[in-house]
C-alpha cells in the first residue's frame, strides 16, 4: 500500500512504516541485550564476594538513545525513494568541491610546511600547544615511516611499534652504559632498527598479508615481553630514566656559563629546549618524507609499489620479491628507530608502556585514514586523531571508546581513507591524479 | 613423569579453551578471508556476561551440585545469547558495509571494535581484576609418588574434566553442524565461491552472519570455561587469548575446524610446559614464536590444505 502513495518515480521522502516500526523493535531488542547486559549490572567486590550494582535507568537511556538515533537515521536518510543516493548534493556544489579540493591540495602541502616552520614564533602558541604540536610530528613521522611498508610495499606491519621501542631503548642504553651523545646516537639507533627489521623480515616476509599482520604483531608483544622480563639489562617495568636531553649541537640549554641562552645573548628560559625539540622532530619528518619521495621515482620505490599492485606479476618479470620487501622493511624500521630516539630524549624516561599495540594500531589507523600511500593524507590524520585525542582529554575514559568508534566509522565512510587518489611515479606527458576507484586492490599480497 | 604428566593434564585444558576461541577465528577467516580482530574480546564480553550472571543468580561452591549444574547452563545459555548478539552486531555494523572493499578495511574496522569493547568494559564493569570464588571443587588423584622430596600427586580437578568434556562435545556438534546440515553447506559453500554460492540462491549475508554467530557463542563457552578456571578476569584478558588463539587457528591450518583444536591443544601444550620447565614470564614469547616458526617452514599449518596462488 505505502508503494502506490509513495512510488518510486515520485521524489521526496519514502515512508514504510510498517518497516521502520520492525527495524526499531528489533534494534531496541538488540540494544537491550547488548547494553541492558553490561551496563544495567555492574559487579562489584563486596564483603565475602561480588556483588551486583544496579543501574537501570542508565541502561534505558542508552537504549533509548540507540532507538532514537536509529529512528533519525530513517526519517532523514533512509527514507529516499531506492536509487536514489541518501543525501543529494547539486551537482555543482560537488563540482565546485572538487575544483577547490584539486586547488587546495596544490597549496596544502607548503602552507602547511609554512605554517609549521613559523608555528612556534606565533604570539598564541603555548608551551602547551608546543608539547601537542610535538607529539603530532612524531606520529606524523611514525606514519610516513609505516607508509613505506605500508602504503607502498603494501606490507601489512602490525607490530611497527617494536622498532620505535628498540629506537628508544637503543639511545637510552647507548647513552646510559657508552654516554654516547644523540647525535652519535641517532642513526646508531636508525641502524641498530633497521637491522632487526630484516632479521625479523628475513624469515617472515615470504608469509602472505594477514599472515604477516600476525607475525608482526606476534614480533611487536615479543620485543614488549622481553623489555618487560629483562630486569638487568631493561629496567624491566619501571624502564630507564634520567636520559640525557639533545643538546644543541654541543651547547647544552641551561643556565650555565656557554650554555645556549649565554652564547646567543638571550634570556634563559626553558621554552629554547622545547623550540630546538619542535624543529628537530620537524627536520626529522621532513627528512622521513624527502627520502620517501625520492625512493618512490628509484627503481627500488617503483619496484615497491608494483609489488603492492601484484606479487604475482612482479615475481614474473624477475624482481626478487624477498629483497625488495626486506629493503621496504628495513627503510620504515629505520625511521621508526629515529622517531624512538627521539621520543626516548624528549621524555627522558622510557618504559615498556609506551610500546604497547595500541600505539601501533594509532599509526596503522593514521596511515590507513589518511590514505595508504598518500603523504598529506598522514599529516591531516595525525592532526586529526592526535588533536581529536587531546579534545578529549578531559573525558579520560571515554577517549578511548571515542578513539575506537571514530577509526570504525570513519572506515566505514571512506574505506580508501581520506586522501584517496594516487598519484603516479611515472607518467606519460601529463601527471595525473589516479582516483582510488581506478586502481586495483594494492592489499599486500 | 608424575610431574609431566600433570603439566600435560592442565595443557589439554589450557588448550581446549584456546581451541574454542580458535574455531571462531578459522570459521570466519575460511568464510570471508579476514581476521576478526574482535573476537578474542567478544570472548572477554562474554566472560564477563557469565560473570553478571552468575553472580546474580547467586551460584556459591556450597551450592549443591545439581543446582549448581542448573545454574551454570542458564550461565552458558545467556553468555551465548548475548555473545552471539554482539558478534552478530559487530558484523552488522563494522563488517558487513566493507565487504568487497579493500583487505585492509576490515581489519582496520575490526581493531576499532576491539579497542571499543575493551574500553566499553573498562568503562561499564570498571577497570579491576574481577575474582571470582571456585564454584566446583574437588577432583581425583590419579597417582601418587613419594620420595624425598616429599609427596607429589598427579590430580585431574572436576573443573578440568568439565572443561574437557565440553569441548569434546561442542566440537562434535560442530562439526556435525558443518558437515551435515544445510547451513553447514552453505557455509562451505561460501567458503570455496562466494559468487557462485551466491548465484546458486544462498543468501551469502546470512550464512557469514550466522558464522559470526556461532563463532562468538563458542568464544562465550570459551568465556565462561576460562572464567571457572582461574577464577579472576578483567578487561584486557581478550587481546592476549585473542592472538594466541588465532595461532592456534593458524598453527591447525586455517579454515580447518580439526585443526582448530588441535592448534589450540599444541598451543596449550606449549605454553604450560614452556611456563613449567623454563620460565613463565616469557610463555607468551614461546607461544608466539612458535607461531613464527610454523608459519616459516609450514605455511599451510599442521591440517590445512596448501593454497594455491592465482593471477
Amino acid at each position: 500500500m505505502t508503494d502506490t502513495v509513495n512510488s518510486p518515480s515520485r521524489a521526496g521522502r519514502h515512508f514504510d512504516i510498517p518497516k521502520i516500526a520492525k527495524d526499531l523493535v528489533v534494534t531496541a531488542l538488540i540494544a537491550t541485550a547488548i547494553f541492558g547486559s553490561t551496563i544495567a549490572f555492574r559487579t562489584v567486590s563486596a564483603s565475602g564476594g561480588l556483588s551486583l550494582e544496579l543501574r537501570f535507568a542508565e541502561a534505558f537511556y542508552v537504549i533509548a538513545a540507540v532507538v532514537f538515533g536509529r529512528l533519525l537515521l530513517w526519517i532523514f536518510f533512509w527514507s529516499k525513494a531506492p536509487g536514489q543516493p541518501a543525501v543529494s548534493v547539486p551537482t555543482g556544489l560537488k563540482q565546485g568541491f572538487r575544483a577547490f579540493g584539486a586547488k587546495f591540495g596544490k597549496v596544502f602541502g607548503p602552507a602547511m610546511l609554512l605554517l609549521a616552520l613559523v608555528f612556534p614564533f606565533l604570539p598564541t602558541t603555548d608551551r602547551y600547544l608546543l608539547d601537542l604540536s610535538i607529539l603530532i610530528l612524531t606520529y606524523i613521522m611514525l606514519g610516513w615511516g609505516l607508509n613505506i611498508v605500508v602504503g607502498l610495499a603494501g606490507l601489512l606491519d602490525l607490530g611497527y611499534v617494536a622498532f620505535y621501542a628498540i629506537g628508544a631503548y637503543s639511545y637510552a642504553l647507548l647513552a646510559q652504559y657508552f654516554g654516547f651523545s644523540f647525535w652519535m646516537c641517532l642513526p646508531l639507533a636508525g641502524i641498530l632498527a633497521a637491522f632487526w627489521g630484516i632479521i625479523l623480515g628475513f624469515p617472515v616476509l615470504r608469509l602472505r598479508g594477514d599472515y604477516l599482520a600476525i607475525v608482526t604483531l606476534a614480533f611487536g608483544e615479543i620485543i614488549r615481553v622481553v623489555l618487560l622480563n629483562w630486569y638487568q639489562f631493561t629496567g624491566g617495568p619501571d624502564g630507564l630514566s634520567g636520559i640525557p636531553r639533545p643538546s644543541f649541537f654541543g651547547i647544552p640549554f641551561n643556565r650555565s656559563e656557554g650554555g645556549f641562552a649565554d652564547l646567543f645573548g638571550l634570556d634563559y628560559s626553558s621554552i629554547h629546549r622545547i623550540i630546538f625539540m619542535y624543529f628537530l622532530i620537524l627536520v626529522l619528518a621532513l627528512i622521513t618524507n624527502f627520502v620517501t619521495n625520492r625512493l618512490r621515482r628509484l627503481p627500488i620505490g617503483r619496484a615497491w609499489e608494483a609489488l603492492r599492485e601484484d606479487e604475482i606479476a612482479c615475481r614474473s618479470l624477475g624482481l626478487n620479491t624477498t629483497s625488495v620487501k626486506l629493503t621496504a622493511f628495513a627503510i620504515g624500521a629505520m625511521f621508526a628507530g629515529f622517531a624512538g630516539s627521539f621520543f626516548a630524549t624528549r621524555q627522558g624516561f622510557i618504559s615498556p608502556e609506551s610500546f604497547t599495540f595500541i600505539e601501533s594500531a594509532l599509526i596503522l589507523a593514521i596511515v590507513v585514514l589518511g590514505g595508504m600511500g598518500s603523504q598529506v593524507g598522514v599529516v591531516i590524520a595525525s592532526i586529526a586523531m592526535i588533536g581529536g585525542f587531546e579534545l578529549f582529554r578531559e573525558a579520560e575514559q571515554y577517549r578511548m571508546l571515542i578513539f575506537g568508534l571514530a577509526m570504525v566509522v570513519i572506515m566505514i565512510w571512506r574505506p580508501r581513507g581520506l586522501i584517496s587518489t594516487r598519484i603516479p611515479s611515472i607518467f606519460l606527458k601529463e601527471r595525473k591524479a589516479v582516483s582510488a576507484d581506478m586502481v586495483a586492490q594494492g592489499e599486500g599480497h | 613423569m608424575e610431574y609431566f604428566l600433570q603439566q600435560l593434564i592442565n595443557g589439554i585444558t589450557l588448550g581446549s579453551i584456546y581451541g574454542l576461541i580458535a574455531i571462531g577465528y578459522t570459521m570466519v577467516y575460511g568464510i570471508i578471508g579476514m581476521i576478526n580482530f574482535a573476537h578474542g574480546d567478544i570472548f572477554m564480553v562474554s566472560s564477563f556476561i557469565a560473570l553478571i550472571v552468575i553472580t546474580a543468580l547467586g551460584v556459591t561452591v556450597s551450592t549443591g551440585l545439581g543446582m549448581t549444574f542448573l545454574a551454570l547452563i542458564l550461565v552458558l545459555v545467556s553468555a551465548m545469547v548475548i555473545a552471539s548478539v554482539f558478534g552478530w552486531t559487530t558484523e552488522r555494523l563494522a563488517y558487513r558495509p566493507l565487504r568487497g572493499s579493500f583487505r585492509l578495511a576490515p581489519l582496520i574496522t575490526a581493531i576499532g571494535i576491539s579497542i571499543v569493547l575493551q574500553n566499553y568494559i573498562q568503562i561499564t564493569q570498571g577497570a579491576r581484576v574481577k575474582p571470582l570464588q571456585p564454584l566446583i571443587a574437588d577432583g581425583y588423584t590419579l597417582m601418587t609418588r613419594v620420595d624425598a622430596n616429599g609427596e607429589f600427586a598427579v590430580q585431574i580437578s572436576n573443573m578440568q574434566i568439565l572443561i574437557i568434556v565440553v569441548t569434546i562435545v561442542l566440537m562434535t556438534i560442530f562439526s556435525l553442524i558443518i558437515a551435515k546440515t544445510s547451513l553447514g553447506r552453505a557455509q562451505r559453500a561460501c567458503e570455496q565461491d562466494r559468487k557462485m554460492a551466491s548465484l546458486l540462491g544462498i543468501n551469502v549475508d546470512r550464512t557469514i552472519s550466522t558464522t559470526f554467530v556461532m563463532g562468538a557463542a563458542l568464544a562465550a563457552v570459551a568465556g565462561l570455561m576460562f572464567l571457572l578456571y582461574y577464577g579472576v578476569i578483567d578487561f584486557f584478558i581478550g587481546f592476549i587469548a585473542g592472538v594466541k588463539a588465532f595461532t592456534a587457528a593458524v598453527l591447525g591450518g586455517i579454515g580447518s575446524l580439526p585443526g582448530a583444536m588441535l592448534g589450540g591443544l599444541v598451543i596449550g601444550l606449549i605454553e604450560t610446559f614452556w611456563s613449567a620447565y623454563f620460565s613463565v614470564e616469557y610463555k607468551d614469547v614461546a607461544a608466539f614464536s612458535m607461531l613464527a616458526i610454523v608459519l616459516i617452514f609450514l605455511p599451510q599449518g599442521l591440517l590445512g590444505k596448501p593454497e594455491v596462488e592465482k593471477v
